[in-house]
């Protein structure tokens, strides 16, 4: 029965997907991140981490100075400017899809269980999500980020157990909308255990909802790696993060404002893109509750 | 007469282009009567309402050739004059009383604050009437209960406090937008009871749109059957059920099982196939593809109009045979 | 609506008692909290005598229960780095986030709310698009990117405000802009999307047939009830400022709570941290308990259920 509603949808939802600006506009913005991403060694021109210290602070092309082997500069350590925005790309693209299969996991297991089974099961999650709530989280992440020793894996390990909540409320509702539907009532007559029908049944069944989360997710901890390696707690130096570029350029931004500047703009992209794209999605798959 | 439309247009746009929900529509209400509007959910006759309202989107188009209602002429401004005629000569109750009152609001608030608009009342003489109107409807100890929110009363109770809402300003029309769809069934037959009580006492008009011909059977002077943004007959309601001239009109009667008519067991007949998609402009005649007395001339525009009698016409090319 | 703040009030105290204890807990995060206060390069025989001087060879639960226990009395212990009580310390700072949250939540509530409004009342008109664009845009710069943005357009280029610090209150000037910009679109969102949804109920509709005019119709009947789930949102986000000011006042160097917390973090001045979270966690838990008996008070429904 499940199958034959999906092919009925799934045209549809496609052509509504391509008439949507949001999606069209945000995915073509985002496939081409992602490409610049993967293909980071290809594409940049040098090491991103190779300094030069006798070409210390050139200007991007649109400056007199410029020289045409840095078309966008170099940074205060004489590194090429273009590699490591680059590059900057993998960390933020890396960070957000690392900290999701964390949070995501988290988030949609507790959902899940709080949505379907309710009772005490549902009371504790549901006061383990507003505890969660409540926790400074920028706080949280930068001291368990500097107790935990900064590094990637860290970064994403906090970010991952701290930022499963909106999955966790989003499946807890969903979920418990499927429990009393009719097809969820007839699997448990016919004795499905309850994993199947957890995960093999109902998950599937928000795949749409869950897309959804996720665009809005990956936002989000980009925005926060950011703030995290701005603060100098979370990506390590020398790694190429955007945030941390935008800390490295704050000391020269009275002469040398294109050091934030440009990283900025990256980042304001790359959320732009992502949020166009999570927005459309909701607007395709009907109302998904934030 | 108390309410007088004709040509009554309304389009609204969507994506997929201009819908033209209803098609040329004519109402005529005499003082004191009821005009049911019936029809499937989607035909116009909801739009028709509202519209007659005035409580359409902005982005609907709304046009009429004439407009009158209770002695004054709208054709011109209907905008301007509904404003002023809203809640005093004409009032509207509609389906779901429990989302049409206001949930934060008291019922005492919700009665009053028209008519202290409309009629300069003071908040003591308004709650006089609000307590004189929920008593007339029905409302035990009505005095006590103005300062009660909505959550506190049951459903066929909130459709009463709605009607007494209405009345409050003494309107001479009222307009019931399916008043009995969402309340039980004993229930719904109490509800049409105090509508006909009210009309007989207050001399009130009232236009009822409804899809279920047992309300019209308890109701109705007249009917008008809307299919596809047109009516596509109009007669007594007395005439109507005893000879229905409309193949449209023939087929939701014969979908009514009538005990001891209707043999035990016997599948009912249902109109076979769709109503038709309403965006863009439609020739001929909208039923024809359901119609079982369908002919090449159905096709033609504009579908010709047959009076029978005083009050009673069929838009039909073959009315004769479908009388039948 | 008694039983309804007892029950409320319940889990307000529940999630405060388990918040001071993940607050505790973020203390032994890096293993040794004598080792981390000693520093990386400090001698085993400082961390030995930090453990015992601080207590920390004594069994965890004992200590927690000394923390909370003069927490309650508002002792949150001793600062490491400047060797005062972590109270006179937080209370010297804490005057400068509180001022920068809430201007600059009374700011994005003063734009976001008309703008909401004027946009649900013609969606996709002209106002309805600056809107998307303002709430776009708003939610994809990153606010500490925006600050330095500013910084270099207004401070350095024209001159027109302070760049940093709170000497005087033109210096509250840009933190609050970019700030409120970072909370606008939230907010700005659930006005227009609430009140979209209760300008298409029935009661307005029925409020519209009684008579009433559209001013009055939008005042009584449509922003009471659109106001609900912004009165929660509204709290979340004030909390949200509070806590999330830390970046700013990084960027334009405010002595506020949140750069107390990082310098703190940089010196492992962890008593401090520590207490910062803490404080921030209960103010959370405040905003949202009042948000909610707010809620109770303007819905009636909600007073009578459990």
């Amino acid at each position: 029965m499940t199958e034959a509603t999906m092919e009925t949808t799934r045209p549809s939802a496609w052509r509504k997907m391509l008439g949507n600006t949001g999606v069209m506009i945000g995915g073509t913005l985002l496939a081409v991140i992602v490409a610049i991403a993967v293909l980071a060694p290809v594409l940049a021109p040098h090491d991103p981490l190779a300094q030069d210290l006798t070409r210390r602070l050139l200007p991007p092309f649109w400056h007199d100075r410029a020289v045409p082997e840095h078309i966008l500069g170099t940074d205060h350590l004489g590194r090429d400017y273009l590699s490591r925005m680059i590059h900057g790309a993998r960390v933020s693209l890396g960070v957000g899809l690392g900290v999701i299969l964390v949070s995501g996991a988290i988030g949609i297991t507790l959902g899940l269980l709080a949505g379907y089974f309710g009772g005490w099961i549902d009371m504790v999650i549901s006061f383990a999500i507003t505890t969660r709530l409540s926790l400074p989280i920028v706080l949280v992440a930068l001291a368990a980020v500097a107790l935990g020793g900064a590094s990637l894996t860290t970064l994403i390990t906090v970010l991952g157990l701290l930022l499963w909540d909106r999955f966790a409320v989003v499946t807890r509702a969903a979920a418990q909308g499927l429990r009393h539907q009719e097809f969820i009532m007839g699997l448990r007559a016919i004795g499905a255990s309850r994993a199947r029908i957890l995960f093999l049944e109902i998950l599937p069944n928000m795949r749409a909802t869950i897309l959804v989360v996720v665009s809005l997710e990956v936002a989000n901890v980009i925005l926060l790696e950011a703030a995290l390696s701005f603060l100098g707690l979370g990506v390590r130096p020398p790694t190429p993060s955007w945030g941390l570029m935008i800390a490295e350029g704050r000391d020269n931004i009275l002469f040398d404002p294109w050091l934030i500047a440009l990283p900025g703009s990256a980042l304001c992209l790359l959320v732009l893109a992502v949020n166009l794209f999570g927005d459309g999605l909701r607007d395709i798959t009907g109302p998904a509750r934030k | 007469m108390m309410l007088d439309i004709r040509d009554l247009r309304v389009s609204l746009p969507t994506e997929r282009g201009l819908l033209n929900a209803v098609r040329g529509v004519d109402l005529q209400i005499a003082r004191g009567q009821t005009l049911c509007l019936v029809g499937e959910s989607g035909c116009g006759k909801s739009l028709t309402a509202t519209s007659i309202m005035g409580l359409l989107t902005r982005q609907a188009q709304i046009t009429t050739d004439r407009f009158e209602m209770a002695g004054q002429d709208l054709t011109r401004k209907p905008a301007a004059g509904l404003a002023r005629m809203r809640g005093r000569d004409v009032a509207m109750i509609f389906q779901d009383p429990t989302s049409a009152l206001n949930p934060t609001l008291t019922v005492g608030r919700q009665l009053t604050e028209g008519v202290m608009r409309s009629e300069k009342l003071s908040r003591r003489a308004a709650e006089a009437r609000a307590v004189e109107m929920l008593e007339r409807v029905g409302i035990s100890n009505p005095a006590a209960r103005l300062a009660q929110y909505p959550h506190g009363f049951s459903g066929g109770q909130r459709q009463r406090i709605m009607i007494a809402s209405a009345l409050m300003g003494r309107p001479k029309l009222l307009i019931a937008d399916e008043p009995t769809t969402a309340l039980d069934v004993t229930i719904q037959a109490q509800i049409l009871q105090l509508l006909g009580e009210l009309q007989a006492d207050l001399g009130l008009s009232i236009l009822l749109i409804t899809h279920d011909l047992g309300v019209v059977a308890a109701i109705a002077d007249d009917v008008a059957v809307m299919y596809a943004g047109r009516i596509v007959e109009r007669a007594p309601a007395r005439d109507l059920f005893v000879r229905p001239r409309h193949p449209y009109t023939r087929g939701l009667l014969a979908a009514i099982p009538v005990p001891g008519v209707t043999p035990r067991g016997s599948a009912l007949p249902a109109i076979p196939g769709r109503v038709p998609g309403l965006i863009g402009t439609l020739r001929g005649c909208a039923f024809r593809d359901r119609c079982a007395q369908a002919a090449p001339d159905c096709a033609a525009d504009p579908v010709p109009r047959h009076g029978i009698g005083a009050g009673r016409f069929v838009e039909c090319v073959n009315p004769e045979e479908a009388s039948t | 609506m008694l039983s309804f703040l007892s029950r409320r009030l319940f889990v307000a105290f529940c999630v405060c008692v388990t918040v001071s204890a993940l607050s505790f807990a973020l203390m032994f995060l890096s293993g040794d909290p004598a080792i981390a206060i000693a520093g990386a390069g400090g001698r085993a025989e400082d961390a030995e005598a930090i453990r015992i001087a601080y207590g920390f060879d004594r069994p965890l639960i004992v200590q927690y229960l000394d923390w909370i226990g003069s927490a309650v009395t508002g002792d949150l212990g001793q600062s490491i780095y400047f060797n005062l009580p972590v109270t006179e310390i937080i209370g010297n700072r804490v005057g400068v986030t509180l001022t920068l949250g809430f201007i600059s939540f009374l700011v994005a509530l003063a734009v976001a709310v008309p703008l909401g409004i004027a946009a649900a009342l013609r969606p996709n008109g002209w106002i309805d698009r600056i809107a998307l664009i303002i709430a776009v845009s708003g939610q994809a710069i990153p606010s500490f990117w925006l600050g330095l943005m500013a910084i270099v357009v207004f401070g350095v280029w024209y001159g027109m405000v302070p760049i940093s610090g709170a000497e005087s209150w033109q210096g509250f000037i840009l933190p609050v802009i970019v700030l409120s910009y970072y909370a606008v679109p939230e907010l700005m969102r659930i006005t227009r999307s609430g009140m979209i949804d209760v300008l298409a109920t029935d009661y307005v509709r029925a409020a519209r047939a009684k008579g009433l005019p559209m001013h009055l119709v939008i005042s009584r009947h449509a922003l009471r009830n659109a106001v609900l789930p912004l009165v929660s949102l509204a709290a979340v986000q004030l909390g949200q400022l509070l806590s999330g000011s830390i970046v700013i006042e990084s960027v334009f160097a405010l002595n506020g709570l949140g750069r107390l917390a990082w310098e703190s973090l940089l010196r492992s001045d962890l008593p401090v941290v520590q207490a910062i979270i803490l404080v921030l966690s209960l103010l959370y838990v405040l905003l949202t308990t009042c948000a909610d008996i707010l809620n109770a008070v303007l819905d009636p429904r909600l007073r009578g259920a459990t």
